[in-house]
């Protein structure tokens, strides 16, 4: 029993992961950039979320109607103005700007929140429970994040095959040359791009603030799960990037009930394991 | 007035010079060809008048109004539309995915998915289908059908019969009185010297980067042609 409630938490942490991933993929998806910034902005919503609750005193899964639309917006004014200037040549120059970008998230945070540890606090949310048979019992605050997952890439599948919107982002994904050739201004695409993950981001970050303890230098760890995510789903699918955070949850969460000190590196386990299996992914897009 | 006035344009790649001091005049409503050897600027022309090569601004001048080094998605915009070379359909779209993209211009007239379908039947059955999983001349009809969407006043098409059977060439020819029909100016870049006279009210040949020869169809000899198309 003790096992499969390891499976059953790690599914659920799963989802966190799958949130955590899913804006790298999209921005992967659709303009092949690798933002190795990606996890340090999950954790500038995260304590955007703190600056909400603090100045305002809401709920933190209130502190969502700010924080979204807040880093929307920045993921719009960052892609256009410092993003679009590294695309379209080399590969290099986006790396080394997001993770310039990443070490000035981290010191800012610093800066701003110091190194102390933190937590938003969800009330009777984070004790709230549903005993199961067996003694398993599922908490709510686990399950809520989990179905926030669920639907986020639910919904973002939903935009990207049955609007016009997300046409033009697989069509300029396929070939932004050609695109802009239909009146598409490819700069504006990928900003809205950026926008849409940023949001995501900004949901991920609330739900791993309310789950767990954070600081501004934790970022660069997101990143890499958020990657291994990416990477067990297979490259530009997002229902492969739920289920890719979902097998690194269960790794971990078995790796933990082994011994607490291994958690990670079970992760990091099933991470290699399914790249030496099948390189390409378990959900690879299938294409043409 | 020309709807299309092209005056001493040239283009270069980094510092290769591809096209020197062209002049090229099209009419409203009317169709032109351009032919060539492989490797005379055919294409480059094509890429410097919708923009995706710089340009000088007065060396376009399209409605009355130098349009030359805007942004392609402006020049759409404007009425410009562009068949690419090799067709370029987007493959992670369908056939009416890769249509509908040409309408994103939103540009209203007579050109609809309907009006699209009814110039290639074929398109409507196939409609769900990867645009890359057709055969080549279903894709050479989604590419053009892909640019009336945008419903442009001047269509430009970069070797729709490259690599096509015949039989397959003489169904996409076909279409383009119906295209014709609606006022659109149409500018074809053909190798194949027989379709363009057949198609094109005036022709135009070019050969290293220059315009060689000029005219109508039925005032040049062969030899002219010859001439001007191999430089020999
Ligand atoms: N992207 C490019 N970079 C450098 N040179 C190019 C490029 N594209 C074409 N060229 C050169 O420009 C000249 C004209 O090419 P192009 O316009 O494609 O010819 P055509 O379409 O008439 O066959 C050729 O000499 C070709 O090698
Ligand atoms: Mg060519």
């Amino acid at each position: 029993m003790e096992w499969v409630n390891a499976v059953v938490q790690g599914v659920m942490l799963g989802g966190l992961f799958a949130l955590f991933a899913t804006g790298l993929s999209l921005i992967f998806g659709v303009m092949r950039l690798v933002n190795l910034a990606h996890g340090d902005l999950i954790v500038l919503a995260a304590f955007l979320g703190v600056a909400v609750v603090e100045g305002l005193g809401l709920h933190p899964l209130v502190t969502l109607v700010i924080v979204v639309p807040a880093m929307a917006l920045l993921g719009y004014g960052l892609q256009r103005g410092l993003l679009n200037l590294t695309l379209g040549g080399d590969i290099l120059p986006p790396l080394l700007v997001t993770f310039g970008l990443s070490i000035v998230i981290q010191n800012v945070l610093l800066e701003t929140f110091s190194a102390d540890t933190r937590r938003l606090q969800a009330g009777a949310l984070e004790t709230a429970s549903i005993e199961l048979a067996g003694g398993i019992s599922i908490g709510w605050l686990p399950l809520i994040v989990l179905l926030l997952a669920v639907a986020v890439i639910g919904g973002l599948q939903l935009v990207f095959y049955r609007t016009k919107i997300g046409r033009i982002f697989r069509a300029t994904s396929d070939n932004p040359a050609v695109a802009r050739l239909m009146g598409v201004n490819h700069r504006h695409v990928f900003a809205l791009a950026m926008a849409l993950a940023l949001a995501v981001c900004a949901v991920a970050g609330i739900l791993m603030a309310i789950r767990t303890n954070f600081t501004p230098t934790i970022g660069p760890a997101r990143l890499l799960f958020a990657f291994e995510a990416v990477i067990i789903g297979g490259l530009g699918s997002l229902w492969g990037t739920l289920a890719g955070g979902i097998i690194l949850g269960v790794a971990q969460a078995i790796g933990a009930q082994i011994h607490p000190g291994v958690q990670i590196l079970a992760g990091h386990i099933a991470f290699l394991a399914v790249l030496a299996v099948r390189p390409q992914g378990l959900f690879p897009r299938l294409r043409d | 007035m020309s709807l299309l006035a092209v005056r001493g344009l040239t283009a270069r790649y980094g510092d290769f010079q591809a096209l020197f001091g062209i002049d090229l005049d099209i009419a409203a409503g009317e169709t032109v060809a351009i032919i060539g050897a492989n490797g005379a600027g055919k294409s480059t022309f094509l890429k410097a008048v919708t923009g995706q090569l710089a340009a000088a601004p007065d060396a376009v001048v399209y409605d009355g109004r130098p349009i030359g080094g805007e942004a392609p998605h402006h020049i759409v915009r404007r009425g410009i539309a562009l068949v690419p070379e090799g067709r370029q359909l987007f493959p992670s779209l369908t056939v009416e995915e890769n249509l509908l993209m040409g309408a994103c211009v939103g540009r209203t007239g007579h050109w609809t998915l309907q009006t699209v379908y009814e110039l290639f039947p074929v398109l409507r059955e196939r409609r769900s289908a990867p645009g890359t999983a057709l055969s080549g001349g279903q894709q050479q009809m989604v590419a053009i059908g892909r640019a009336l969407m945008a419903n442009p006043r001047l269509l430009l098409c970069d070797e729709i019969s490259l690599g096509l059977a015949p039989i397959v060439i003489r169904d996409i020819y076909a279409a383009v009185p119906a295209i014709r029909a609606g006022g659109t100016a149409v500018l074809v870049v053909e190798q194949d010297i027989r379709q363009a006279m057949a198609v094109a009210d005036r022709v135009y040949c070019f050969q290293e980067g220059h315009v060689s020869l000029s005219g109508r169809p039925a005032d040049l000899t062969l030899d002219q042609i010859t001439q001007a198309y191999f430089g020999m």
